[in-house]
């Protein structure tokens, strides 16, 4: 069978199958992005603190999990950590790992978006008698997330398509039925191309909202 | 009684460069003290020294007979937490020569932030103290207002607002007209005028020296981190004693 008649024949069963993967892929994503949302500020936040000793570990964690590949991260985490008692299911260890991973790249997304606000604006917050967190909370980052919504978005985009390594620990998502459907077919082009073309009908609406921020960005109100 | 606002030989040094160079200071209640002096003097470090923006090398500052940035454990002085120094500067308002409103809120969101936020006031309670605050600068007209959309000195008119409802003990004013376009100063002045008639206790930098005269009980000329010379406004301003006090009066009057 030539391509196209491949495709002609089975496309359905193979567009049907590997959309059967996309709610796993979805709950990764969904998943580590929250999770790297609220870990990466924290570390954004150690890495801004006065403390040298906090802000060298938020810097250490940042350059480790920038300078290795999140696939052994991934690794480290879903084989290595039975070896200190703990057992995650593929789903937790992809969650974790990726969320992981993508705080140390948001962690450096929100500095430079809380860098970007000018220090006026959290003396003020200060000599009104809020506490800097305070001041953070109410006066800087409200402000620094209109600089840092594009760039999140596109860190969104990079961590929805990095979901594609997870089957390497076993979590059944789009990538994993590809595979097994390229066993079963021997037709990788065929099966690839189309789990390509589910990836790109979440990625580009989400990077046609990355451009649309960005465009909002612009002014105030 | 001791005084509001006691500075007892402050030194501040940046590395090498020593910006403020033993400065003493009393300010009793009510009272308006400006202080005048080049640029580069140490005027804006002094004041920022005052609500612990900046922290002293040495020397200490009480306000209202409590330690400011620090406390005394066991005969050492430590410095006090993030929460224990927010609490002493929400008692102390700082008019900012930028005036650094807060751009993502309103002219009253500017005003009600820090009495909700800091001194927890109700939503209600904040918003009819920054209201009348609004109407006192003369700005009730403008509350819905974001900054970008307010002249220079309506902008500073909001962030005196933004102290005044703080009901702070002292009012520190750097070189609160300095940004601003000729025209526009005389608003801002006023609504100073007005507080130092009602009884505040401001410590004001300025160049306006016809102000300076016309609000202050004491005048103290700075020069390389020291108090060169300080008196009442009529000595210092209008009779001084020292050369470079002269020189910088005259300097500043041919602008
Ligand atoms: N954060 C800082 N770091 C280094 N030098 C500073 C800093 N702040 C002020 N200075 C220096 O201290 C000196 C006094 O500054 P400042 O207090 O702003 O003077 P003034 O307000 O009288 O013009 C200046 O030489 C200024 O460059
Ligand atoms: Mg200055």
């Amino acid at each position: 069978m030539t391509f196209w008649q491949f495709l002609h024949a089975k496309g359905w069963y193979l567009l049907s199958t590997l959309i059967g993967g996309w709610p796993q892929t979805a709950i990764v994503a969904l998943g580590s992005l929250v999770f790297a949302l609220i870990f990466g500020l924290a570390v954004a936040l150690l890495r801004l603190s006065p403390w040298r000793v906090l802000s060298w570990l938020a810097v250490a964690y940042i350059e480790f999990f920038r300078g290795t590949p999140a696939l052994v991260q991934l690794f480290v985490i879903y084989f290595g950590m039975p070896d200190i008692g703990l057992s995650p299911t593929p789903l937790e260890a992809a969650i974790v790992g990726l969320g992981l991973n993508g705080a140390a790249y948001l962690a450096e997304i929100y500095r430079a978006g809380i860098e970007s606000i000018h220090r006026g604006q959290l003396e003020a917050a200060l000599s009104l008698g809020m506490t800097p967190l305070k001041a953070m909370q109410h006066i800087v980052l409200p402000q620094a997330l209109r600089t840092m919504l594009p760039p999140i978005t596109s860190f969104a985009i990079v961590l929805l398509k990095d979901t594609a390594i997870v089957f390497s620990v076993g979590v059944v998502e789009i990538m994993a039925l590809a595979r097994n459907l390229v066993t079963e077919t021997l037709h990788s082009a065929a099966v690839y191309l189309i789990a390509g073309t589910i990836y790109l009908c979440m990625t580009i609406p989400m990077a046609r909202l990355a451009a649309r921020l960005e465009r909002q960005r612009q002014a105030w109100h | 009684m001791t005084p509001l606002l006691r500075i007892i030989d402050l030194h501040k040094s940046f590395g090498e460069l020593v910006v403020l160079d033993g400065i003493s200071l009393d300010v009793e209640r009510g009272q308006k003290v400006s202080i005048i002096g080049p640029s580069g003097s140490g005027k804006t470090t002094l004041l920022r020294c005052i609500n612990y923006l900046e922290k002293p090398t040495s020397g200490h500052i009480h306000i209202d007979g409590t330690l400011i940035g620090e406390k005394e454990v066991g005969g050492r002085f430590v410095h006090l937490s993030d929460r224990e120094l927010a609490k002493e500067r929400a008692g102390i308002g700082f008019v900012f020569q930028r005036f650094n409103l807060f751009p993502h809120l309103t002219a009253l969101g500017n005003v009600t932030i820090a009495p909700q936020k800091v001194l927890g006031l109700s939503h209600d309670q904040a918003e009819a103290r920054a209201r009348e605050m609004l109407q006192k600068v003369g700005l009730g007209h403008k509350i819905d207002q974001y900054p970008e959309r307010l002249s220079g000195g309506q902008q500073q008119r909001v962030a005196i607002a933004r102290v005044l409802a703080m009901q702070p003990k002292l009012m520190l004013f750097d070189e609160a007209t300095s940004a601003l376009d000729p025209e526009l100063i005389g608003e801002v002045l006023r609504v100073m005028r007005q507080l130092a008639e009602e009884g505040s206790t401001m410590v004001i930098v300025t160049h306006e020296i016809q102000f300076a005269g016309e609000v202050s009980d004491w005048v103290i000329f700075m020069d390389h981190g020291k108090i060169v010379e300080q008196g009442p406004p009529a000595q210092v301003l209008f009779d001084p004693q020292q050369p470079r006090t002269r020189e910088f009066l005259k300097h500043i009057q041919d602008r």
